[in-house]
């Protein structure tokens, strides 16, 4: 199926836009625009043109194995695939329940990775946009800029990150590509010198989240409209919920499903079960599948996941700080399922701000310095893990033969359940904002803050941060070259 | 020849008894050649060439030439140190040695010379053999990936062991591990997880299964101690 601007009914003798690639995300992926002689945009699509071979070369290796290896899909967020597949093997083995131990140094670990992702897309990757306009001077727009204006936000968010990274290098041996989880259990527990560390500064850490949250809700509300319109289109939400009470669950709870209108769909899903609700479609024109709920169809069944996604579908954030301002974010909207991208902004910002307050809570356990470190339990061939990574639901799906070896890997990640809300969030902008206008790079800018916002980790593998090369060419519907811009990275 | 026998190595008197080879007299004096496929408890093997020094111009095996009284003998220079660098860049793109992901990672010797003698890059194309593992056995797995051809598990398997589980087949670019049985696999042989063989692998070919990363990385033996280090103390692994 085709959703509106998807396709263009006539592709002949549209000029071409291409935003290749997009920058300032994880990954590499373009956008192309095909405009007609009016400037009027008849197709818009966000492109993922990385190939992840990970599903078929993980297979016929050892399931010990698995998780160091395909942690190698990002250097963003490899602590959520590490811990994702050590879920699923966890299963495999037969270990519903970790060790008290082992469950809390994970969860250090996540809450570590979700604190050191979120800070690094703010600060590094949006507030120049946020700060600055979308259409600003291209050569502020990036965290230098950032440091030149605002010094103390940029050092704070310097700051937020390397604690984040701090927390993971504690528990997983290194700030990326660790190897705290193991099958079963974890390899190590936190040393009392880290404990002490980490313990001395977290408070601090808490204060400069909370910070971080006032000033997101600030500029929402200094410029409501281009907030709460930038890009929006209504969704159902997907995210993981703590079992019994709806809580907000970031390391291992059960799927549920709001409705655009915020009406429960589905709810307590358990993570062995998430086939039966979630199928993928493939198009020809990306690498990245669309998946979609399987009883509404693709058409509407797609949704959203992520920060925004997870502070809407939850009852109530289990940290104090976090759910007074995930109260005031529901109250801003007076209630209402706040749809725009946005508004992750806002949302990332709380989950950083309860991120925070869960390891200040946390450091103070004896649990993590010492006790048993490894479960056991009856050996299977099948095992799912899903954990809510900083960009949304990852899922990790393995089956593994008598001999110990994959035999089949199935992993839908965070970006790709956001591929449809992505491309319908670049069809609205580039229809609001790009349509019937002279292109420049400020205008292209909106298409990728739009992207953006979503936090989206394109090929979850890693690359170089910084300035990407960007060429932008214009070509006449006879294919005369109109305009190009180019920008060296 | 008298006990007070000496050769030069690097400039310096090594003092040997009579039999024993430049690698045996250097290491009893304290003295560290780099090398792969010797083992103290076997006799010399000569395949993996990293024990090469410069005797009188010739590049030969300190772990198969004789100590001679009054020669001299260059093993950490340059030209050596470069030598056996392009020997180990060979090694890594024979096999399939994916570090990041390898539970050997820090107990492994080809990585920890690589680290000893500044290897950096893999200089030659990859080769990407096709080796898929054999995981027959239900206590080990063999990953064939990261083979050098020493042959310490041939030899402690067959000296040691009296099993004669594993050889190598075939010639040139062709050679490869093999194991003892019809069927080809290991899980046939009778090979046991308390064999000799079983620990003697400097690589991560022969496995314990069910390990893994049990020891964090970074405190393991070489990620702590440079293999020039550990192997006067002791032959790892």
């Amino acid at each position: 199926m085709s959703f509106e601007l998807e396709t263009a009914s006539d592709r002949a003798g549209l000029r071409r836009v291409a935003i290749d690639p997009v920058s300032r995300v994880e990954g590499h992926g373009k956008v192309t625009l095909l405009i007609d002689d009016a400037g009027e945009v008849q197709e818009a699509r966000l492109h993922i043109v990385e190939f992840r071979g990970f599903e078929v070369f993980i297979q016929g290796r050892p399931y010990w194995e698995v998780p160091v290896m395909v942690q190698r899909l990002c250097g963003i967020c490899p602590v959520s695939h590490h811990l994702a597949a050590s879920k699923a093997l966890d299963r495999v083995l037969g270990v519903p329940r970790l060790t008290p131990s082992a469950d809390k140094l994970r969860r250090l670990m996540h809450y570590g990775q979700i604190l050191q992702s979120h800070a690094l897309h703010f600060f590094y990757l949006a507030s120049p946009d946020l700060l600055f306009g979308f259409g600003s001077e291209l050569g502020r727009r990036n965290i230098v800029g950032v440091a030149a204006a605002e010094p103390e936000v940029a050092r704070r968010g310097i700051g937020l990150r390397r604690f984040g990274q701090q927390v993971i290098e504690a528990t997983a041996g290194k700030r990326i590509h660790g190897t705290g989880a193991v099958p079963g259990g974890v390899n190590r527990h936190l040393a009392e010198a880290d404990r002490r560390r980490l313990a001395d500064e977290s408070a601090t850490i808490v204060a400069w989240a909370r910070d971080a949250v006032q000033l997101v809700r600030r500029l929402h509300e200094a410029d409501p409209i281009l907030y709460d319109s930038f890009g929006r289109e209504p969704s159902a939400l997907m995210s993981l919920v703590r079992p019994g009470d709806g809580a907000l669950e970031l390391y291992d709870g059960v799927l549920r499903l709001r409705d655009a209108d915020g009406r429960i769909e589905l709810d307590g899903v358990g993570d062995q079960d998430y086939r039966r609700i979630i199928s993928e479609e493939v198009k020809p024109w990306s690498y990245m599948k669309f998946p979609y709920m399987t009883h509404l169809g693709p058409e509407r069944g797609w949704y959203k996941v992520g920060p925004l996604a997870r502070v809407q579908n939850c009852e109530f954030i289990p940290t104090a700080l976090a759910e007074v301002e995930r109260r005031a974010f529901r109250d801003y909207a007076g209630g209402a399922i706040q749809h725009g991208p946005l508004a992750y902004h806002w949302t990332r910002m709380i989950e950083m701000l309860h991120a925070a307050e869960l390891i200040d809570r946390m450091l103070d356990d004896p649990d993590l310095t010492a006790g048993e470190r490894m479960a056991d339990g009856e050996r299977g061939h099948d095992g799912v893990g899903i954990i809510e990574a900083p960009r949304g639901t990852l899922i990790h799906h393995y089956t593994v033969d008598d001999d110990d070896l994959v035999e089949w890997c199935n992993l839908i990640v965070s970006t790709t359940h956001n591929n449809q809300a992505m491309n319908a969030a670049v069809r609205r902008v580039a229809r609001e904002h790009l349509s019937g206008r002279t292109i420049d790079e400020g205008l292209l800018n909106h298409v990728e803050v739009a992207i953006r916002a979503f936090d989206p980790c394109l090929s979850c593998a890693t690359h170089a941060l910084g300035r990407m090369p960007l060429i932008i060419e214009c070509v006449a519907s006879d294919g005369r070259p109109l305009q190009t811009l180019v920008r060296d990275s | 020849m008298s006990e007070t026998a000496r050769f030069l190595l690097d400039g310096a008197p090594v003092p040997f008894a009579e039999g024993q080879t430049i690698l045996e007299a250097a290491r009893a004096a304290g003295r560290y050649i780099p090398h792969l496929c010797w083992h103290p408890d076997f006799p010399p093997h000569g395949s993996c060439k990293l024990c090469i020094v410069d005797v009188g111009g010739r590049h030969l095996s300190a772990c198969a030439t004789p100590a001679v009284d009054g020669a001299t003998a260059a093993s950490d220079t340059p030209e050596i140190n470069a030598e056996r660098r392009a020997l180990l860049q060979m090694l890594f793109v024979e096999g399939n040695h994916f570090c990041p992901s390898c539970e050997k990672s820090g107990l492994c010797q080809l990585q920890a010379m690589a680290s000893e003698l500044g290897m950096t890059t893999p200089r030659f194309n990859h080769f990407y053999p096709d080796r898929p593992v054999d995981a027959s056995h239900p206590d080990v797995l063999l990953d064939f990936n990261r083979c050098i051809y020493c042959e310490l598990c041939v030899r402690a398997s067959r000296d040691k062991d009296g099993k004669s589980v594993f050889a190598l087949t075939n010639r040139g670019i062709h050679k490869h591990l093999v194991v003892n049985a019809e069927s080809g696999r290991l899980g046939d042989t009778d090979f046991a997880a308390d064999d000799v063989a079983a620990g003697i692998c400097p690589v991560g070919v022969i496995l314990r299964k069910r390990v893994g990363f049990a020891v964090p990385i970074g405190s393991r033996t070489y990620d702590t101690r440079p293999i020039s280090a550990v192997s006067m103390d002791r032959e790892e692994p």
